[in-house]
């Protein structure tokens, strides 16, 4: 209005409403796209121009030597001696071993049950048109592993598979499947812990996270498998897959305890206040008003985590369990297979790749579901 | 309403007759070193509805906050509806339930909808049934006007409904006693009305209430007794009209001439 005063000279006001007018042409679709994106400044353009050409280079003689001139199928290097491109008979021919190390080939159905009994109760974990989340979160930490120690170890009528004998990405996703599922919640009662008012409580749980924070994940293990078995008595030796599991399991509640603490601290006071002013518990403001926006808040580090420790389970090379990466080592010294270590350690990078991909997309899937907070 | 309120207090001098709900007595309170309230004694009547008013970092809040235990007392006694106050989680619980309160930072839960912000205390805590819960909720986002936001997220409204439905989620508990800290402060000047309208019509139901505020119009209206208070303590309280028309001590007359 004043402005208005001295540029014109004279009260401003306006009598009619301005409508809605679309954007110029030059700033929509996909030639808009483009300028906007790649060619929004010579320099832009100069590496547009440089990153197609560099593509140019590498991708067609790739997609050459890994799917047109490529070998899928035989029993060892010699049948690949006629074709230029990869030769991935190393993964199909070795396929079962690959996903089941040792594991009986007869009883791989065994497996296979569990992972389908681990979806069916995840669904109504990770998806919320399926009812009884609470349940089935319970289910997952409780009776399940039991149910899956049945099927893969066996027992009880069905046939004994020690453990020895697992093997492959099997292993892996166990073993990231029950590190997983444990050390959410382990995270989530040292995070609670942590900022408890007893000092009992919450100094034991700053020693217990620094603890594992300061030790290398190798070095975990390695105590675990080697130094451990050292100060038990004798004949008190228990399972080696069993040690491993518990030490991956505490190391990755640390970090999800520091995660999860961080998310509880970035919640305003007043949400606690509210919760107990209106009377809840304290359990009751936790489980219903405190975690909920902690964990909203956290998932990308928590997904980050997992796959962390997902991928971090490939480590137990070090102790001698036999878990894909280590399956991919034995194989590419094979004598009939020398000489393909790029298919192999290819094949283990996309099976890795994949399943931590898959994670990172639910996440998103899972913000933008959970994003309740902006204005509509 | 405000003629008949001032008929029935004329009636009796500063002592508002009634079954007390509130007794504080000797009370004092640190924060480490710093002696924050000192010497606090006060009775709240049932129905009694009581302003209190004081600079900044007077203790208000705090004494407010003591009342349902968000902040605990060192010396003396504070009991609520029969109930002392001490380290017993449990009658802290019972304390809660029939205490509401609202904040200045309304301190709606942002994760689910007015609806369920409001049903969740008395699901949870009184075990009402869902859609006996649902009933009583809607009964007080009418009362307070916004019945048809109640299926929105806190963060779709204006701080005027935010804090309107704040209040109707203390209410739905049914307390005996509602505490409010500055409920308008944190309004832009066109959404206070709205909510202190919101706060005369419960005073207009007979709900016992402790409002620490600066609008004076509104303590005019409503209170019994207008408390004031400075560096911890109580420096003066009287009936509103003596009060602002003919204050005592010199704190009290200085801070009214700042803020009137
Ligand atoms: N949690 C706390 N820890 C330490 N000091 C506090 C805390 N809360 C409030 N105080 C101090 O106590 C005094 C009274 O605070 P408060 O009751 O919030 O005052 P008011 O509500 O009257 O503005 C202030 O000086 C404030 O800084
Ligand atoms: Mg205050």
């Amino acid at each position: 209005m004043i402005e208005a005063m001295n540029t014109h000279n004279r009260p401003f006001v306006r009598t009619e409403h301005l409508p809605q007018s679309p954007p110029p042409v030059s700033t929509s679709g996909i030639i808009g796209w483009a300028r906007e994106n790649l060619f929004s400044s010579p320099l832009n353009a100069v590496l547009t121009i440089a990153s197609f050409y560099f593509l140019y280079l590498v991708i067609p003689p790739f997609v050459q030597w890994a799917f047109i001139d490529a070998a899928w199928w035989g029993s060892s290097n010699k049948d690949c001696a006629g074709y230029d491109g990869a030769c991935w008979a190393v993964v199909t021919a070795r396929f079962g071993q690959f996903v089941y190390g040792f594991y009986p080939e007869a009883e791989r159905w065994r497996p296979n049950l569990v992972l389908i009994l681990f979806a069916i109760n995840l669904l109504p974990i990770l998806w919320d048109r399926v009812p009884g989340r609470t349940i089935a979160a319970l289910f997952l930490v409780t009776g399940f592993p039991l149910v899956a120690l049945f099927f893969i170890h066996g027992g009880l009528g069905l046939e004994v598979v020690p453990t020895p004998k697992w093997g492959g990405f099997m292993l892996n996703l166990i073993m990231a499947a029950v590190a997983i599922i444990y050390s959410l919640p382990l995270g989530i009662l040292l995070a609670l812990g942590r900022r408890s008012e007893f000092p009992i409580i919450s100094r034991f749980c700053v020693l217990f996270i620094e603890f594992w924070r300061g030790v290398p994940l190798i070095t975990v293990l390695v105590m675990a498998s080697f130094i451990l078995p050292f100060f038990m008595p004798d004949g008190f030796n228990f399972n080696e897959l069993l040690r491993a599991l518990v030490g991956l399991t505490l190391f990755s509640s640390a970090y999800m305890a520091e995660v999860v603490r961080g998310g509880l601290q970035a919640l305003p006071k007043g949400q606690t206040e509210a919760a107990r002013a209106i009377g809840l518990t304290y359990w009751q403001s936790i489980r219903l008003i405190i975690m909920p926006q902690a964990l909203k808040i956290t998932i990308p580090a928590i997904v980050n985590t997992f796959i962390g420790l997902f991928k971090d389970t490939s480590l137990v090379i070090v102790i001698g369990l036999f878990d894909l990466l280590q399956v991919a080592k034995s194989s590419v010294t094979d004598t009939n297979w020398l000489g393909l270590e790029h298919e192999t350690y290819i094949f283990v990078a996309l099976v890795f790749f994949v399943a931590c991909f898959a994670m990172s997309l639910y996440s998103l899937y899972l913000e933008r579901k959970l994003d309740t907070d902006h204005r509509d | 309403m405000s003629e008949s309120i001032r008929e029935t207090r004329s009636k009796d001098t500063l002592g508002f007759s009634g079954e007390p709900v509130i007794q504080i007595s000797g009370m004092n309170k640190w924060f480490g070193q710093f002696h924050v309230l000192r010497d606090i004694d006060l009775t709240v009547c049932r129905g009694e509805r009581i302003v209190i008013c004081g600079p900044s970092g007077s203790g208000k809040s705090t004494l407010i906050r003591c009342i349902n235990r968000l902040e605990e007392h060192q010396q003396g006694t504070i009991v609520v509806d029969n109930i002392e106050l001490t380290d017993d989680l449990k009658q802290i619980d019972n304390v809660r339930r029939e205490v509401g309160m609202v904040f200045q930072h309304f301190n709606l839960f942002p994760h689910l909808t007015i609806l369920e912000n409001c049903t969740l205390a008395p699901i949870w805590v009184r075990k009402t049934p869902k859609a006996e819960a649902e009933e009583i909720a809607m009964e007080y986002l009418t009362r307070v006007k916004i019945p048809e936001q109640a299926d929105k997220y806190p963060g779709q409204l204006s701080g005027g409904q935010q804090q309107r439905v704040a209040i109707a989620r203390s209410l739905c508990m049914r307390p005996k006693i509602m505490l409010f800290d500055e409920p308008t402060s944190a309004l832009d000047p066109e959404m206070i009305k709205e909510v202190l309208d919101v706060m005369v019509d419960l005073a207009d139901t007979g709900m016992t209430m402790l409002v620490v505020t600066h609008e004076m119009g509104f303590a005019r209206q409503v209170a019994h007794r207008v408390i004031f208070m400075d560096d911890g303590q109580i420096v003066e309280q009287n009936e509103p009209e003596p009060f602002f028309n003919n204050p005592q001590s010199d704190r009290t007359k200085f801070f009214l001439s700042q803020i009137l």
